[in-house]
């Protein structure tokens, strides 16, 4: 190990230096006494690598033979993952101290799977890709049974950990395949012998068996079904940690895969993801339709948001990677606010989740029902809210690719899906009056919630220069 | 002579893998892993790493084979019913498995390598070093950032079984050794004189 390696993955390995003696202190001293302290700290930290990652790189450059890649594409979606854990972390602090949830391990493990995530998103080799997916998993498996005296909680945590390890054993078996046929793990190594437009029938599976196991972890049809289930089970906090950092770091890592080994044959994998993202769009829109509980209806709705991003993954241009980036973090930005609301829903101090309760919110609560209806209408892509500018920008790259089918297809889909969102707005407007929910929201959640909704209003200006930064780092991931 | 060891191995792993899916009672099951995993480490030895084939035989065979062995074992699992659910699903699998099985001939059948394939191919071993030389030069100087980042996933192993498994009861009498060995008799005991018909 040189030095020019060591300083390329130092971020990761500060974190992991933090994590460690985040638990070493942790055990040594107040056990969970010590929780809300880790916790804080691990915001700190967390914002700091963010800000210096985002600040500081420049260029692009790896390490250790390749198996890292520091980028602007890797930089952008780490800047992503490190606020969107930060932030979870903050407003999550207040439910799980007063549930007695806050184990001193809690964000430890959320630092450790960012760890994870940031390996990733800067993978350059299918052994650094694997690695850091298995540490992102593992960690995820262990907090979606954080709450281990609930039936629902260990039945969520066993049921993402078997099934995860499902499509970790299809995610090697591609793996094997490819390295059959290339000869070497090494993203570069595979795209140099993959020939242009022409892809053998063993290395095509290979790459299906790849894309399959990383569609697992976007949650993406057909392997969504872990995804109501283990977002219902998980404590709330949990939930929103899974709609954020790790949808956005398998995206980049999807978006990685396919461009960096396999770019030379957009048509094969463009295809494979069409048919993924327009069943993901349909399944999540119509599925979500039916539901009552707002956790199971949110893990639907990211069902169908992922369906999007994956249609600027798959247009195979420039455009369309830029296009998925600012769409991940528009997305981020909307769970962020919708989640902060979601974790203080209590009536007399006990959580509730189901979406009656809403009703009326605006007669109640006139300001977080206006931050709320920006939400939603952000979600569903109502302009002139953000939301619907990160749509209309993967349309389009879906558009100008060829790819006119899904591109009309993700239009159908979105307006069954804007049905669901807007059926929320409707509740809280013009909904029956029922007992109101507490009015109990502690200051950090309400500032992410007037924030997100914000954000959501204000930047349909300018998007706040993202656009900028997305297309430098798609420009440095699309050759 | 080498070719018929190989092909004795690999037909021996391949039964046995066959079997430890097929047979009905799970410690039997654990039996045919570890002559796969016997088998395994002799296919090992052909290829010339020995070391490799050793540590599948300690690592896999002496612990985790056994542990398997003993959890098997400890864990009340009533088999039976799970083969009556095995049933209910099995024609679904049965096609499920046709299809892929189908799929695979296809691509084995058509199977080609890169050109430059079979010079990316790392060489097991390197002329004059050793096996376990050559290991320890790949896993901890080439290697080193997927070492760690395989280290750090064990700490999060570990972090997560105690997390999810250890409780500290507050209900029951623990043992202080240091009060214990700190009590003074005179201040433990005491005499009281109890009279005759009262109590304390």
């Amino acid at each position: 190990m040189t030095s020019a390696d060591f300083s390329t993955v130092l971020p990761e390995f500060l974190l992991a230096v933090y994590a460690m003696a985040a638990l070493l202190f942790g055990v040594w001293t107040g056990k969970d006494k010590v929780g809300p302290a880790i916790l804080w700290a691990t915001v700190a930290v967390l914002l700091v690598i963010g800000f210096w990652i985002g600040v500081g790189g420049s260029g692009a450059r790896d390490a250790f033979g390749g198996l890292f890649l520091d980028d602007p594409f890797a930089r952008f979606s780490k800047v992503a993952i490190l606020f969107s854990a930060a932030a979870i972390l903050a407003m999550s602090a207040d439910y799980l101290v007063r549930r007695g949830l806050l184990r001193f391990e809690f964000p430890i493990l959320v630092v450790l799977a960012t760890i994870g995530m940031m390996m990733m998103v800067s993978a350059g080799d299918l052994m650094s890709l694997y690695l850091g997916l298995e540490l992102m998993s593992l960690s995820l498996y262990v907090v979606a049974a954080l709450r281990r005296d609930s039936e629902r909680s260990s039945e969520a945590g066993l049921k993402y950990f078997v099934l995860g390890s499902l499509s970790s054993g299809l995610l090697l078996y591609g793996a094997s395949l490819t390295y059959g046929f290339a000869g070497t793990t090494n993203f570069a190594g595979i795209i140099s012998v993959v020939e242009a437009g022409h892809l053998p029938l063993g290395v095509l599976f290979g790459m299906v068996f790849m894309i399959a196991g990383l569609a697992f972890k976007v949650s993406a049809v057909p392997f969504h079904m872990w995804t109501p289930d283990v977002y219902e089970g998980s404590p709330t906090p949990v939930t929103a940690f899974f709609a954020t950092a790790p949808k956005m770091a398998a995206m980049a890592l999807i978006a990685r895969l396919v461009y960096d080994a396999f770019g030379h044959v957009p048509s094969d994998w463009g295809q494979v993801l069409a048919i993924v993202a327009v069943a993901s769009m349909f399944l999540g829109a119509v599925a979500g339709i039916g539901q009552k509980n707002i956790k199971r209806l949110m893990a639907y709705s990211s069902i169908t948001h992922m369906g999007f991003a994956l249609m600027g993954v798959l247009a195979g241009t420039e455009a369309g990677v830029s296009a998925t980036l600012i769409y991940m973090s528009i997305y981020i930005a909307m769970n962020i606010g919708v989640f902060s609301f979601i974790l203080a829903m209590e009536r007399d101090g006990q959580p509730v989740t189901d979406i009656s309760a809403l009703n009326m919110l605006s007669k109640a609560e006139p300001l977080k029902a206006l931050a709320l209806l920006v939400l939603f209408f952000s979600l569903a892509g109502v302009p002139p809210m953000l939301g619907f500018f990160a749509k209309f920008a993967v349309i389009k790259a879906a558009l100008f690719a060829g790819y006119t089918w899904v591109a009309v297809l993700g239009v159908v889909a979105s307006v069954i899906a804007a049905f669901y969102y807007l059926r929320i707005v409707y509740y809280m407007y013009f909904g029956t009056e029922t007992e109101a929910l507490d009015s109990r929201m502690p200051a950090v959640q309400w500032v992410l919630l007037m924030a997100s909704a914000l954000v959501m209003v204000a930047g349909a200006m300018n998007l706040f220069g993202l656009e900028g930064a997305a297309q430098a780092a798609a420009a440095a991931l699309v050759h | 002579m080498t070719v018929f060891a190989f092909y004795l191995f690999a037909v021996v792993a391949v039964v046995a893998g066959l079997m430890v899916v097929l047979s009905k009672n799970p410690v039997h099951s654990v039996l045919w892993l570890i002559l796969t995993f016997l088998s395994a480490s002799g296919l090992f030895v052909l290829l010339g790493a020995e070391f490799v084939a050793m540590l599948l035989i300690i690592v896999y065979v002496g612990a985790v084979a056994v542990l398997f062995l003993f959890v098997v074992m400890m864990l009340d699992v009533d088999f039976a019913a799970l083969k009556g659910e095995l049933v209910r699903y099995m024609p679904l699998g049965l096609l499920m498995g046709v299809i892929m099985l189908l799929m695979l001939g296809m691509g084995f059948g058509a199977w080609q390598s890169a050109d430059g394939a079979q010079a990316l191919h790392a060489a097991p071993t390197p002329e004059g070093v050793q096996n376990t030389e050559a290991l320890g030069l790949l896993i901890y100087d080439k290697y080193i950032y997927l070492f760690q980042a395989a280290g750090l996933i064990l700490l999060v192993a570990m972090i997560g079984a105690i997390l999810l498994t250890l409780r500290h009861r507050t209900d029951i009498k623990r043992q202080n050794v240091l009060a214990q060995m700190h009590r003074d008799p005179a201040k433990s005991l005491e005499l009281v004189d109890v009279k005759p018909g009262q109590g304390l």
